[in-house]
């Protein structure tokens, strides 16, 4: 199966509350939290598009957008 | 975000605290809801009070918030009027068995079609870290400085015993059990009872040491395994997950529809 190439992180800033989770739970260690404990894609060229972080993000601030389905959505 | 044609927008940031598992739930409730493509103007979703059931009033479903407790009792009767809408249920462990468990038995005992989801964060969140019926022992809460005495419910062999005849458990840390379990019980044609183990950092785990969000959710992955698993058999302490029934029954609202047409006939 082919890697699904990860277009953006769309991280919605006002929502995240700096909880962490996304980051310690990322497998590629490709989320940390900015000076203002706000969840950044700072190694986005690592992420594999798991989604773990979209997924239990507990404020629903992620979204991972794929560039396959950018492509379909075309 | 597929998801988010299902929120009010307007009520974000929500009001939960950094890291609570209700956020979880309700991320992966809405992929349920978005995967089985079920109209939003047709599901209605019943919360009682507590932060769990401040979830209510983040959907872009019908939304009814309730009194403490009553939930059930209220979903019943929309259920009763309208027996086509889906109708969910989501509680806090007190709300659902504390206070709401007198309805919680009796709903499942009647079998009627609706979701019931426990959102078990084994404390009173809302109201500042009580302990509830799910604490068990040895708890430190604001009620139980010396820890508790008290033994729990197991909401699995409960639900089991009243009746109801859609019953599984997961946890926060288990994101694609939650969407899934959720999406066979919206199918299931009688009463589901879902337990989802969810972290409240806030008071649960600041007073019993058990650190951060993020430390919480590793516990459910270290203390929990499938049902039946070689893992359970070694450690009988671990915690099941799983579907531990899923069969029919008569359903209520159905009996009931039968019911008016024998005696519209006699
Ligand atoms: C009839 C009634 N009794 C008591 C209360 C106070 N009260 C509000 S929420 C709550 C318990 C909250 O705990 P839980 O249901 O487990 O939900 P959580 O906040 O932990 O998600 C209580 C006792 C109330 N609102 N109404
Ligand atoms: S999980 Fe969500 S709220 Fe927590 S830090 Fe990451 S983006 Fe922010
Ligand atoms: S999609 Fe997976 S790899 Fe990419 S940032 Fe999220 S958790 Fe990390
Ligand atoms: S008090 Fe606990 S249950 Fe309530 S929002 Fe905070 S973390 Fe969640």
């Amino acid at each position: 199966m082919e890697k699904p190439k990860v277009k953006e992180h769309h991280i919605k800033r006002s929502w995240c509350k700096g909880c962490g989770i996304c980051v310690s739970l990322c497998p590629k260690g490709v989320l940390e939290l900015n000076e203002e404990h706000k969840a950044v894609p700072a190694n986005a060229s690592q992420c594999v598009g798991c989604r773990t972080c979209e997924r239990m993000c507990p404020d629903l601030a992620i979204a991972i957008e794929l560039e396959q389905e950018h492509e379909t959505t075309d | 975000m597929a998801i988010d044609q299902y929120l009010r927008k307007r009520f974000f940031p929500h009001i939960w605290c950094a890291g609570c598992g209700h956020g979880i739930v309700l991320n992966n409730m809405l992929r349920a809801v978005d995967q089985l493509q079920i109209n939003q103007n047709e599901m209605v979703m019943v919360s009682g009070i507590g932060c769990s059931s401040r979830i209510s009033g983040y959907v872009d479903f019908h939304s009814l918030h309730t009194l403490h407790g009553r939930a059930l009792a209220f979903a019943t009767g929309v259920k009763m009027s309208q027996p086509n809408l889906t109708v969910i249920c989501p509680m806090g462990d007190g709300d659902a068995l504390a206070i709401g468990g007198n309805h919680f038995i009796h709903a499942c005992r009647r079998n009627m079609d609706l979701t019931a989801i426990v959102m078990n964060n084994r404390i009173y969140g809302m109201t500042g870290g009580q302990f509830s019926p799910l604490s068990g022992t040895g708890i430190t809460a604001t009620t139980s400085p010396q820890k508790t005495i008290d033994r729990e419910f197991d909401i699995i062999s409960l639900s089991l015993a009243s009746g109801a005849t859609f019953v599984a458990r997961t946890t926060a840390y288990h994101y694609k059990e939650i969407t899934n379990y959720i999406k066979e019980a919206l199918q299931h044609p009688g009463f589901s009872v879902v337990e989802i183990l969810s972290q409240c950092p806030t008071h649960f785990g600041r007073r019993n040491k058990q650190g951060d969000a993020t430390e919480m959710l590793q516990r459910y992955r270290q203390n929990t395994t499938s049902i039946g698993s070689e893992a359970k058999q070694k450690n009988p302490e671990l915690i099941e997950r799983g579907i531990f029934r899923q069969e029919t029954a008569p359903e209520y609202c159905a009996e009931y529809a039968e019911l008016i047409n024998r005696a519209q006939q006699s």
